[in-house]
């Protein structure tokens, strides 16, 4: 795995390609290759001031407490930031691109099997001819899934992890470019079948959404907090089955609550279609947000050219 | 969870400082871990070892620096200390708790030569 970047070099594809990165790697003895510029700047806390201009600012001291002799080059430097800052500005990244289009965007999560590519392919299905839809799949290897939402009519495109657990920003950035997105869409990620790792990546999604199938433990929400404390939404999946199973509903809603008070709630069966237009109308909701922003958006840059060519004509004349 | 992706955000957060700082050898590394941020100690210094191996942190001191948990009761109104993502307030029982603190994964400073 690459220890630069955590992209597991040489193993992320995308559609089967692989991933091109640039590294910038720093040897022990100090020689740096493929130097870069970064313009970040980091304070400590309660340092709080604010620059308007981007430039490196690191703060370093000589540390009051007493090395042993023939060390005393040793110096403290002040980080101060998050172990995930770089997948989080990846995801910004995106987030405002998919915001400028106003693509709604969901990310996928579930254990393996709960039947995420199954709701997917319906959902597809019963959005066809409405709502546009693509899909970036991740899996650590194989495109079949990626062939079965292909075969629906979507745009898809595989992203196999290699040894990675999770998909992060940066892949689902590459994956954006090479699909054909149209404004005013919807953009569903799959993520990789984990209910651990991908809770922690924000992938620029506008909300996560995690499946739990009814033949599953009703107590998953509570043994695998994270995730649903990340999850806007809980779909209950294969709900068709309940009749040959001793799976509580409101139990499972209840511990899915006890993580997450906020957590929205919708039965679904992909195979017999119940509970599907709630989840259709739950997309829309979204989805119409999206557009409405991007809207706003355009319009109050019209109105800014209107005002412009108004002030350009007054002078000119 | 995930411990070897953020032992590698780690290496590279110092390797960007490295280029800013220009220093060429870590030899500790304070991080600051909230109760609630699902890192296994651990297993992150196992990771933080694995990756930093022939780098310029080969060796170096993992030091955590653990940051409680905290959570605001929407029973009691108040903030309250929580040991779990899904626990319960321990002054009324409810788990109507919206967590305010104890997720932080940051690199706090290096000691540098």
């Amino acid at each position: 795995m690459c220890t630069t970047c955590g992209c597991g070099a040489g193993e992320v594809k995308i559609d089967g390609e692989h991933a091109h990165h640039e590294h910038d790697h720093v040897h022990a003895d100090g020689t740096t290759h493929n130097h870069d510029h970064d313009h970040d700047h980091e304070h400590a806390a309660g340092a709080a001031h604010a620059h308007p201009h981007a430039h490196a600012h690191q703060h370093s001291y000589v540390p009051a407490h007493a090395h042993a002799p023939g060390v005393s080059n040793k110096r403290m430097v002040q980080i101060e930031q998050d172990i995930l800052s770089k997948n989080n500005a990846y995801a910004a990244e995106n987030r405002q691109h998919l915001a400028e289009r106003g693509i709604f965007t969901l990310n996928l999560v579930s254990s393996p099997g709960s039947g995420k590519t199954t709701l997917l392919v319906k959902t597809i299905e019963m959005l066809k001819g409405g709502q546009r839809v693509a899909v970036i799949e991740g899996d650590q290897q194989t495109s079949q899934d990626a062939e079965r939402i292909r075969a629906t009519g979507a745009p898809a495109i595989q992203i196999n992890t290699g040894k990675g657990c999770h998909l992060d920003a940066h892949m689902v950035g590459h994956a954006m470019g090479k699909l054909e997105l149209s404004d005013d869409s919807l953009l569903m990620i799959e993520n990789v079948g984990n209910l651990v790792c991908p809770a922690a990546f924000d992938l620029g999604e506008a909300y996560k959404v995690v499946i739990l199938s009814v033949t599953e433990g009703e107590d998953k929400p509570i043994k695998y907090p994270d995730m649903f404390r990340a999850a806007r939404l809980m779909l209950m999946n294969k709900c068709d089955l309940l009749p040959h199973l001793t799976f509580s509903v409101p139990r499972a809603i209840e511990f899915a609550r006890r993580v997450n008070p906020r957590i929205e709630v919708i039965e679904v069966s992909a195979t017999t279609g119940q509970g599907m237009d709630a989840w259709l109308a739950w997309i829309e909701t979204g989805a119409a947000a999206a557009r409405g922003q991007r809207q706003d958006t355009v319009d109050s840059l019209q109105r800014r050219i209107a005002e412009l060519e108004g002030q350009l004509a007054a002078r000119s004349s | 969870m995930h411990e070897m992706s953020l032992a590698e955000g780690i290496l590279q957060l110092i390797e960007d400082s490295s280029r800013q700082q220009s220093f060429a050898r870590v030899s500790t590394v304070w991080l600051e871990i909230g109760q609630l941020a699902g890192v296994e100690v651990e297993a992150m210094k196992f990771c933080f070892d694995v990756v930093t191996r022939d780098s310029l942190a080969d060796g170096a001191r993992l030091e955590i620096i653990a940051l409680p948990g905290t959570g605001w009761c929407m029973q009691c109104s108040m903030t309250v200390p929580m040991t779990e993502v899904f626990g319960e307030c321990p002054q009324c029982g409810s788990h109507q708790l919206h967590v305010t603190g104890g997720t932080e994964m940051r690199v706090k400073e290096l000691e540098v030569a």
